[in-house]
């Protein structure tokens, strides 16, 4: 991939450029802001999760790992925990009335629902990537700068070069280049959904959480998005909720599958796809119930 | 087939009432609502008419900008009046606007259940209060104040009835009609939004100031121009507290006297002087003016704002 820096002419690189000797001259690397440490990366780990809302028991016992670099897909009938489990990775469960969440949550061996964790730089690790797409209601330019800007980048000439990196990384540059400060809203679903990708990448998570991310797209914008997909796995790990088998078959490495807030089986896609150990999974890939 | 020749019939029939009554619902709903829209010119027509005399007589100028208030000898200086009412609306939003806001962030963001449960019912019993009761409660309340403890500190002396104690009243008179409609308006914003920033790691805080405020300015917006002018037009509580005295305030703590106190002070007495109808006449129609100038300028700013942001 050729990332461009702006440092003062515009220059073009590429990664494999980029070596000690500049890096210490301080070129800036969009996609290293944070100085984050990357020997620590390592597995989400969940252990006998349970979670209730107002009483209702909606995750029972759940226990998971979620590799690196991969993509994981859950998948089980509407109700069966999936949305649930997915925000509970990140604790966007807090600010619902009546959570009660006991368990463990792992990420990089710092446990999430410990007390008196600090949770946002936790959440900067995991992106969100939510069904409906939802741009801030700013332009472009702003939605994409905003991760960088809350967490403390504020030069302009950074945040150009962030902005154009992570248009590029999810193919937008060329369609918005010409309108980056419009707002956002005005651009097509498809291209929103992107552009809420987008946003996600630039704060540099490690693991990307989506939910059911292409259901509310046309076919051509959710082959973008799985071809984005398959290209992101080699940084970050994925996470993807999804009603679509196929989806699931064209692109999970491992597939979780959920049932009624239990996790009947989980393994990788080839295991589960072809050779499923349990009936419920059996009966649920031929499509008995759904 | 006879029987589904007559169901044919009967359902022909049914249809045509039903279209019927569909076209009449419709024209009656178009009547009611030109019947508002036509009570709003009528009353401007009509005051239009009566203030008629007091403009043949003297400029409109003269009349809105000297501060001579002398009926006896024909004097009509409209000025104290007009600031009078300025000075409390201006007073009344701006402490009541961050309070407002706070509470309601507070309210849709961070209260857990029961706080609301106390909180909405509390603010129910406040806007239902009449309007008497406050001006009471700030006779008995805030005046003494303001005389005892607070002029001492700035001027030699104030009795208390003062534009301060009207803007203080007139606030909490309009606090929770702006709380409610902040609480609407918060509240109408999608969880999606806040989700997808606070997962980028911003905090709360962040989350609020920059998401939600900036998505919901416009209505902000709106919501403070409907409370100003629902401010301009309170007239009991503000008049008990205000001081009713014909000057320029040249302080907080000076007395005055906003224009809807004016009228309900003397309409119906000294009707016998002449052109004191009208006069009063045309303070009801500044006032109409005011709101209204006041509506269409926001809504402008509204559409433009809302442009800016879709």
């Amino acid at each position: 991939m050729n990332i461009p820096l702006l440092n003062k002419k515009i220059k073009w690189y590429n990664r494999s450029d980029w070596n000690e000797t500049e890096l210490k001259k301080g070129f800036f690397r969009p996609d290293q802001k944070f100085c984050t440490d990357d020997s620590r990366r390592s597995n989400i780990v969940v252990e006998h999760l349970n979670v209730s809302i107002q009483e209702n028991l909606i995750l029972k016992d759940v226990s998971a790992t979620i590799p690196d670099r991969k993509i994981t897909c859950i998948i089980g009938p509407s109700g069966c925990g999936k949305s649930t489990l997915l925000k509970s990775l990140n604790r966007l469960l807090d600010y619902t009335e009546g959570v009660k969440v006991a368990g463990k949550v792992l990420v990089d061996g710092e446990e999430l629902y410990a007390p008196g964790v600090e949770i946002t730089h936790i959440r900067r690790k995991m992106g969100l990537f939510s069904q409906r797409p939802c741009p801030l209601p700013m332009s472009i330019y702003d939605n994409i700068a905003y991760g960088c800007r809350i967490h403390g980048i504020r030069n302009r000439k950074k945040l150009n070069m962030v902005v154009r990196h992570y248009l590029q990384a999810v193919g937008l540059w060329e369609e918005v280049k010409e309108r980056l400060h419009t707002p956002a809203g005005r651009m097509s679903i498809g291209q929103q959904q992107r552009l809420c990708l987008a946003r996600g990448l630039a704060v540099e998570p490690q693991f990307i959480l989506a939910d059911e991310a292409t259901s509310a797209l046309d076919p051509i914008s959710s082959k973008t998005i799985e071809d984005l997909f398959l290209k992101l796995k080699e940084e970050y790990a994925i996470v993807l909720v999804t009603h679509t088998l196929r989806q699931a078959l064209r692109i999970a490495d491992y597939v979780i599958f959920m049932y009624m807030g239990e996790i009947i089986e989980a393994g990788s896609a080839e295991q589960i796809f072809k050779n499923p150990q349990k009936e419920l999974t059996q009966k649920y890939l031929a499509g008995v119930f759904s | 087939m006879n029987t589904t020749g007559e169901e044919c019939k009967i359902a022909q029939k049914t249809s045509g009432i039903r279209l019927l009554k569909d076209k009449m619902a419709g024209s009656v709903m178009l009547t009611f609502t030109l019947v508002s829209v036509l009570l709003v010119v009528l009353i401007g027509i009509g005051l239009m008419i009566k203030s008629m005399p007091i403009l043949h007589e003297k400029s409109l100028w003269e009349l809105l900008c000297t501060s001579k208030w002398k009926p006896m000898r024909g004097d009509f200086g409209f000025l104290p009046f007009i600031l009078g009412s300025l000075w409390v609306t201006i007073i009344a939003i701006i402490w009541t606007l961050p309070v407002a806001l706070f509470t309601a962030i507070f309210l849709t963001e961070n209260s857990r259940t029961w706080v609301k449960k106390i909180v909405f019912p509390a603010l129910d019993i406040l806007a239902g209060l009449p309007s008497v009761v406050y001006g009471v409660w700030g006779i008995l309340v805030i005046v003494p104040w303001i005389s005892d403890w607070l002029a001492p500190h700035f001027v030699e002396y104030s009795t208390g009835y003062s534009t301060l104690a009207a803007g203080i009243v007139l606030g909490i008179m309009i606090l929770p009609l702006l709380i409610s409609l902040f609480v609407e308006l918060f509240s109408s914003v999608p969880r999606e939004l806040r989700e997808a920033s606070l997962s980028l790691g911003a905090t709360r805080w962040q989350t609020t100031k920059y998401v939600l405020l900036k998505r919901t300015f416009p209505g902000i917006v709106a919501s403070v121009t409907l409370a100003i002018s629902r401010a301009m037009g309170e007239t009991i509580a503000v008049l008990m507290v205000c001081g009713n005295i014909v000057q320029l305030p040249e302080s907080l703590f000076d007395g005055c006297y906003p224009l809807p106190a004016l009228i309900a002070n003397n309409y119906g007495e000294m009707l016998s002087l002449p052109l004191y109808e009208s006069a009063l006449m045309l303070a009801a129609l500044i006032l109409f003016v005011v709101v209204f100038v006041f509506n269409i300028v926001s809504r402008l700013i509204l559409r433009k704002l809302e442009q800016k942001l879709m």
